[in-house]
């Protein structure tokens, strides 16, 4: 299918100032760059969670698999396992990649999966009316923790150097041409493609004047060492006052999961005759 | 019946599995039907282990609490069973762990003559039993030959001198049947999807159901598979969620525990209409339980697990031969009918071994929805009478497919809009019926033992074995129901037709099958349950049968 409409006709329920939509155009933005490219969309699948981000699947007019709370990334896995030509996108938030799924996002980094994964981190629980996530400041005072939270944030970034993803980078929902640079160098990169998005929450985490200021981009062409990737990547440790980074912090090309673990399948008439051949090696 | 049971005992690492398997196969080229149960706690190296293989001249699908030939590796092997023995019963031991009269056998010179590591010492008790049971040298190469995994050579030299050093003692008679193929519950399973045009197979480890990730992943490049084991439960199931969504046949294996993780991408596919297929092999609960110990208790929970209501398919083979069968029926049901379907073994059908005759497993030709057409615009959710849409798999020209875990309208677009919600709860719901309607055209309930008897027994899954020599031995009829969702109502009432007393036999405490049954307007008149972990085999039962029917 060319020249579709990307955007389906489905009404959009994001609340008027989110950084999703911001995601959705960038994405908007890379599905037709790639078309321009030559791939048919009909080989491009996306993968979501559950939160304000899972919408996607509803507002992006290409094949999508709307998963449970937490399991984008399982799911994601298969599908690009079991067809290693599709194209396979991963829109989470930090609720459903940094909390309920977290041993999944560790293990696609591990695993180093073709896929790409794009974290709306608004560092909130937004559909659920604003509770703190594994990223929100301490002391962020939330809907379950009103008299502040006392633990630490952890660090996005610097957990997924340390996982094994081989394309690690942060972008920002204000700065949407790289974000479509970012989504479309993951895309292009062999391996796992973590992209930590910093999204505007407009209710319950408005933090554009915090983090605008703060903001710089890293250059582009030292993105091979990954001991001043690690450096970078704690620069800003999603809690106290630092500069935040913005771009690619590491990239590396090491074999994926579907390379490793290739499986030749063979057809049912000889799958019989190889059952028979097993009972008879038992007889 | 002719019959001869062999026990096997020593500690774990020794390999008792294994040697069992060798005797079993030794009894298979004998002429004889074979039952191998296989004890063993949960830990690595020491504790007690042992096998009974029991061989017949006619099908068999249980053990026996006795033993004809005991091969005793240790000294506990003859202190923990000695009520399984007779004055007849031949012992076999290994003289450098015990100081008895009768056979002993001193391994460790012959191990030490062939310049054979300890592992092999079963080969000298092996060769040792093949003599004192009259079976000739032949048979034992044959056999180790086939079936000795690693170095069959030296292997049979250590036999021989076994053989050697002992004299015959009890020839045991020959059976007339030809030998046929000996497989493990799991094995059977495992076979039984290859066969239902299984690609993927999905598990994280979890006594009972590894042996069957084991043998598949082993089998992965003969059967052209791929076998993921993923980081837990959850992903395993939503990995195969992902699998299916892009076209592939996919089955996951678990036990209890296992599938207690599974439940949210179980509610899952039954929204999405993903098909799938879920082994889950029963231990003994609640909780982390007797991890190595059987159990029939996950028929209540397999039956309601997951949010919100949606069809499934459920059915509990009680052989290796009906696992063989029904596991390639299940993996046609979850996709003919898109829904999650269930094989439900235990600890003793998936460790247990079975002579399977193959000659007697029908074709299963493979079967799914139908495919997309191509005209129009693709929904993956359309409505059709039967409730099942067109399929259509990413990659697909022309189609967008969007699979979505909530209320979703045809074309796979979240909706809350009440209408459509009950319109596809309406569907989901009719391809139950179908799958019922389908399941008219099987025979999902079995009848064994005499049918014109007044007295039934009810049984499920394994306990089929001792329920059927049991039956057999008192004149009573034992019915069976192979599927258990959607539960064979009509069948079964036709197959207790005229039992007046109905005696439901399980292996959990509260008799779940019964109160299954009751709900359909049965009733059990009285309930023989074990859940001890360990499995009826047909001297216990007998007992608790014929007090039952006083």
């Amino acid at each position: 299918m060319t020249g579709r409409q990307l955007i389906t006709e489905t009404q959009n329920t994001w609340c008027p100032g989110c950084g999703n939509f911001s995601i959705q155009f960038a994405l908007k933005g890379v599905l037709e760059t790639m078309e321009k490219e030559g791939k048919s969309l009909d080989e491009v699948v996306l993968v979501t969670g559950i939160g304000c981000h899972g919408k996607m699947s509803d507002y992006l007019n290409i094949n999508t698999f709307s998963s449970l709370h937490g399991r984008a990334i399982p799911a994601a896995t298969a599908i690009k396992l079991a067809n290693p030509d599709l194209t396979v996108i991963c829109c989470s938030g930090d609720g459903d990649s940094y909390a309920e799924g977290l041993d999944h996002l560790i293990f696609a980094a591990k695993r180093n999966i073709d896929i790409t994964m794009i974290v709306h981190n608004n560092r909130v629980y937004g559909l659920t009316t604003g509770q703190y996530t594994p990223t929100s400041p301490l002391g962020f005072r939330g809907k379950s923790t009103p008299k502040g939270t006392i633990e630490y944030p952890f660090n996005p970034v610097e957990l997924m150097l340390a996982s094994g993803a081989t394309y690690v980078a942060r972008g920002y929902t204000k700065k949407m041409d790289q974000l479509k640079k970012l989504v479309l160098g993951g895309v292009g990169h062999k391996g796992f493609a973590f992209i930590d998005t910093l999204q505007i929450c407009a209710i319950f985490f408005p933090a554009t004047d915090y983090y605008t200021p703060r903001v710089y981009d890293l250059p582009e062409t030292e993105t091979g060492d990954f001991e001043s990737a690690c450096v970078k990547g704690r620069e800003w440790d999603y809690n106290s006052d630092a500069k935040i980074a913005l771009g690619v912090f590491y990239q590396e090309t090491l074999p994926t999961l579907g390379e490793r673990g290739a499986s030749s399948p063979i057809a049912q008439p000889a799958r019989e005759e190889a059952v028979r051949d097993f009972l008879a090696s038992r007889t | 019946m002719d019959e001869i049971s062999v026990l096997i005992g020593g500690k774990a690492g020794d390999g008792i599995n294994n040697a069992g398997a060798m005797v079993a196969q030794l009894l298979n080229r004998m002429g004889y039907r074979i039952y191998l149960y296989f004890d063993y706690p949960s830990l690595i190296r020491g504790g007690h282990n042992f096998a009974i293989v029991r061989g017949s001249d006619q099908y068999i699908a249980g053990h026996r609490n006795r033993a004809d030939f005991v091969l005793a590796l240790n000294k506990e092997t003859i202190d923990r069973h000695r009520e399984k023995y007779s004055h007849e019963t031949v012992i076999i031991f290994n003289a450098d762990q015990m100081k008895l009269p009768g056979n002993g056998i001193s391994v460790k010179a012959i191990l030490s003559e062939e310049k054979a590591p300890e592992i092999m010492g079963n080969s000298a008790m092996i060769g040792a039993f093949a003599k004192a049971a009259g079976i000739e040298w032949s048979k034992v190469e044959e056999v180790f030959r086939v079936h000795m995994p690693k170095a069959p050579d030296l292997n049979l030299r250590v036999a021989r001198k076994g053989y050697d050093v002992q004299v015959q003692i009890r020839a045991i008679g020959r059976g007339d049947n030809r030998p046929v193929a000996l497989l493990t519950g799991n094995e059977a399973i495992g076979l039984g999807l290859v066969r239902g045009g299984l690609e993927t197979y999905l598990s994280y480890p979890m006594t009972p159901s590894s042996s069957l990730l084991h043998f598949l992943a082993e089998q992965e490049d003969r059967f052209g598979l791929m076998v993921v084991h993923p980081e837990n439960e959850i992903g395993v199931v939503i990995m195969a969620l992902g699998f299916t969504y892009a076209g592939k046949r996919v089955a996951v294996g678990t036990s209890g525990g296992g599938f207690c993780l599974m439940t949210e991408g179980l509610s899952f596919a039954g929204m999405a209409e993903l098909p799938v297929v879920f082994v889950v092999s029963q231990r003994t609960g609640p909780s982390t339980g007797l991890p190595t110990y059987t159990g029939q208790s996950e028929l209540d929970f397999v039956r309601s697990a997951g949010q919100g209501e949606f069809p499934r398919f459920i059915v509990a083979p009680s052989d290796a031969q009906e696992a063989l069968y029904w596991s390639a029926v299940a993996m046609n049901m979850a996709w003919k009918f898109q829904l999650p379907a269930f094989i439900l073994p235990d600890k003793t059908l998936s460790e247990g071994t079975y002579s399977v005759d193959t000659s007697a497993v029908p074709e299963v030709p493979c079967e799914t929805s139908p495919m997309w057409d191509g005209a129009g615009t693709y929904g993956r959710y359309t409505d059709t009478p039967s409730g099942v849409s067109p399929l259509a798999f990413p990659g697909r020209q022309g189609a967008v497919i969007k699979v979505d875990s909530y209320a979703h309208d045809e074309s796979g677009n979240t909706t809350e809009e009440a209408e459509i919600v009950e319109m596809m709860a309406g569907k989901r719901l009719r391809k139950g019926e179908m799958l019922a309607r389908e399941m008219e055209g099987y025979a999902t309930v079995v009848v064994s033992g005499d049918p014109e008897s007044g007295t039934a027994l009810l049984c499920w899954g394994s306990t089929k074995g001792a329920c059927d020599e049991v039956g057999a031995r008192l004149g009573l009829r034992v019915v069976r129901p192979v599927v258990l969702t959607p539960f064979p109502a009509d069948q079964l009432k036709r197959s207790l037709e005229g039992a007046d007393h109905l005696i439901v036999v399980e292996e959990n405490a509260t008799a779940q099958l019964a109160s299954l049954a009751l709900l359909h307007g049965i009733a059990a008149e009285k309930k023989i349950l074990r859940f001890d972990g360990r499995p009826f085999t047909q001297d216990d039962l007998l007992e608790k049968v014929q007090e039952a029917i006083a």
